[in-house]
């Protein structure tokens, strides 16, 4: 066995009269996992994408892939973007407009025989669900399908490393939720390890197994995105991440218009949203957190839920409170409410919230509205190391 | 009408013109894509052609080309004649003449091309010169088109040069516009007016081609931005 492989990066790139970008992190290449940079516009992110793509060209710095160095400024090594063998998706796409889909995703397969790009379009156009539109043109197709041929696209040349840029933010909400998804699935099933720019919380949930929260240019946090969400590790990464509470949950059941989440035996109600079941991140914003001592219970906030005050801290006008409500969930209250409530830590206490504050990221096998999975049968294929 | 003109003047615009797409694209890719910072002294260079009179630059092609020049010395010693004053002398000087006709079309024809797309070319691993053929080439096609005929249009017309490089010499060097100018001096004004017709009507067509071309009249292939 080969001894444990990462993706190790340590660089910085200056731009004149702009913020330098400094990053420094490992990413394991065995199990692949998905990393995700997550942060404001303008922070840095995709720099650091394009610097691992080889189209940047950090000032200092070292890009170590497994035994491979695909940069040490000081050495003088920088390999190009045509040796690094990875798979770059634009956040616009970038879709060759002089080609067809097929050609666009055959136009990094000149090295293949003619027979084996076509076989190699016939696997991957499935897996992006766009069977038949093989001879259509890129501006002829909706932006949910523009997407998914810049991804097939990447994907095609069996890249050792996916690096997708804001891979959703130029579509419409509605297919934005439905292409995460699927999105999620085929990273998970391809085996390639992948680095997701993004600055949506829901989407460094749902596809992320590391998160690297990134603002002007430094990596302020890195960690699961369940860590980060819950344990900000200052006021600076809860204000860019903007959701303080992420927990696991499993969906039990779905009626008029609500469905239940089981969070380590509370119950809570959220708002149906399409194709969820089963397991699912469940989201709560601190500030829709209502805290209430005592009390008859009779609110219009679907969600109540008894608990005990773990901490109380003071962030300028504003107090955040953590509940230990079998799960911790954190409330931000004014100073004024903590005198009122006389909250102090280790006092019962009964926080609410409305179902439609309750925010549900799924995150599990069951996904509705994805290719159907016999596909991926070509999947040890796609893994191989081809080209 | 002196055919042996209009068939010299042809070949010499046509070769002028493909030789100038092959010297012009790498040129006009140096020139949009490099990122040195001086590379402002050699646009300046190229487009000299333009604003210098046609008898500044014959003059200096002249002296270059001559037999007291190491350049003029090593063309005689390689060919065995001098170069001026025969055909090849005068491609020469209608290539330097026309090189910015060829080199600001194309040139801003690159400048068009979206460099994402280019990105995206190299990080599927398409080497830059593949990158070029398969992805830039087509995108700038018409940029391509126009400075080919623009070259060539312009070298159909050209006269101070011609007459200093060149000289007068039938089969040779006697162009159509030198051979107009022969007529115009002889008074023979009714020969001069038929050529001048041919040399007037070529140069509408080329003219037209280029703008039709620009206008995508014939649609190579879509090329409207998406609107995103």
């Amino acid at each position: 066995m080969e001894t444990v492989s990462a993706l190790n990066v340590d660089l910085s790139k200056g731009f004149p009269g702009r913020i330098r970008v400094e990053a420094r992190f490992q990413l394991p290449l065995e199990p692949p996992s998905v990393l995700i940079l997550f942060g404001p516009s303008g922070s840095g992110k995709t720099t650091v994408l394009r610097c691992l793509a080889g189209l940047e060209w950090p000032d200092r710095g070292v890009i170590q892939f497994g035994r491979e160095t695909w940069l040490d400024v000081r050495a003088g090594i920088h390999r190009p973007p045509q040796k690094r063998q990875v798979g770059y998706m634009f956040q616009d796409y970038a879709l060759f407009p002089t080609q067809s889909v097929e050609g666009n995703i055959a136009f990094g397969l000149g090295d293949l025989s003619l027979a084996e790009r076509k076989q190699r379009v016939a696997e991957v156009l499935p897996l992006v669900q766009l069977q038949g539109l093989g001879d259509a043109r890129p501006e002829q197709l909706s932006g949910g399908q523009q997407q998914r041929v810049a991804l097939a696209r990447a994907i095609a040349r069996r890249p050792r490393l996916l690096l997708l840029d804001e891979p959703l933010s130029a579509l419409d909400a509605p297919t934005r939720d439905r292409l995460r998804g699927e999105l999620r699935y085929l990273l998970t099933h391809l085996g390639i390890p992948s680095l997701v720019v993004t600055h949506d919380w829901g989407e460094a949930l749902a596809i992320g197994d590391r998160m690297a929260v990134i603002s002007e240019g430094k990596i302020l946090q890195f960690g699961t995105p369940q860590e980060i969400f819950n344990r900000p590790r200052d006021a600076e990464v809860a204000r860019i991440v903007g959701m303080e509470t992420a927990i696991q949950g499993r969906i039990v059941d779905s009626s008029g218009g609500l469905v239940t989440v089981d969070v380590s035996g509370a119950r809570l109600f959220a708002l149906v949203a399409e194709g969820m079941a089963g397991d699912v991140f469940v989201c709560i914003r601190a500030e829709d957190v209502v805290l209430e001592k005592g009390g008859t219970g009779a609110s219009s906030a679907r969600n109540r839920l008894i608990g005990t005050v773990r901490t109380v801290t003071a962030t300028g006008a504003l107090v955040k409170v953590e509940v230990d409500c079998g799960f911790p969930l954190s409330a931000i209250v004014t100073r004024s409410a903590v005198e009122d409530l006389d909250l102090v830590p280790g006092m019962p206490i009964a926080a609410s919230m409305k179902a439609g504050a309750v925010h549900l990221v799924p995150r599990g096998r069951a996904v509705a509205d994805v290719a159907d999975p016999s596909v991926f049968g070509a999947r040890d294929g796609l893994q191989g190391r081809g080209i | 009408m002196n055919w042996v003109a209009v068939g010299l003047t042809l070949k010499l615009a046509t070769l002028t013109a493909v030789i100038l797409v092959m010297i012009g694209l790498p040129v006009a890719y140096w020139l949009s894509f490099s990122k040195w910072r001086w590379k402002f002294l050699v646009e300046s260079v190229v487009a000299l052609p333009l604003v210098l009179p046609p008898t500044v630059l014959g003059f200096y092609i002249l002296v270059a080309m001559g037999p007291q020049s190491p350049v003029g010395r090593l063309y005689t010693s390689l060919v065995g004649h001098p170069l001026p004053f025969t055909f090849e002398g005068l491609l020469f000087a209608s290539i330097l003449y026309s090189l910015p006709f060829a080199v600001q079309p194309f040139a801003s024809a690159f400048e068009q091309v979206d460099r994402r797309l280019i990105e995206a070319a190299w990080t599927l691993g398409v080497s830059r010169l593949g990158t070029f053929f398969k992805l830039v080439l087509p995108l700038s096609i018409a940029g391509v088109v126009t400075g080919f005929v623009l070259s060539f249009a312009h070298t159909l017309g050209e006269f101070g040069v011609v007459l200093m490089v060149g000289g007068n010499i039938e089969g040779e060097t006697r162009t159509v516009s030198i051979d107009i100018y022969d007529h115009v001096q002889a008074l023979d004004y009714g020969a001069a007016a038929q050529t001048a017709f041919l040399l007037l009507a070529i140069s509408y067509a080329v003219l037209l081609l280029v703008y039709a071309v620009n206008r995508k009249v014939w649609r190579a292939y879509p090329q409207e931005p998406r609107g995103l």
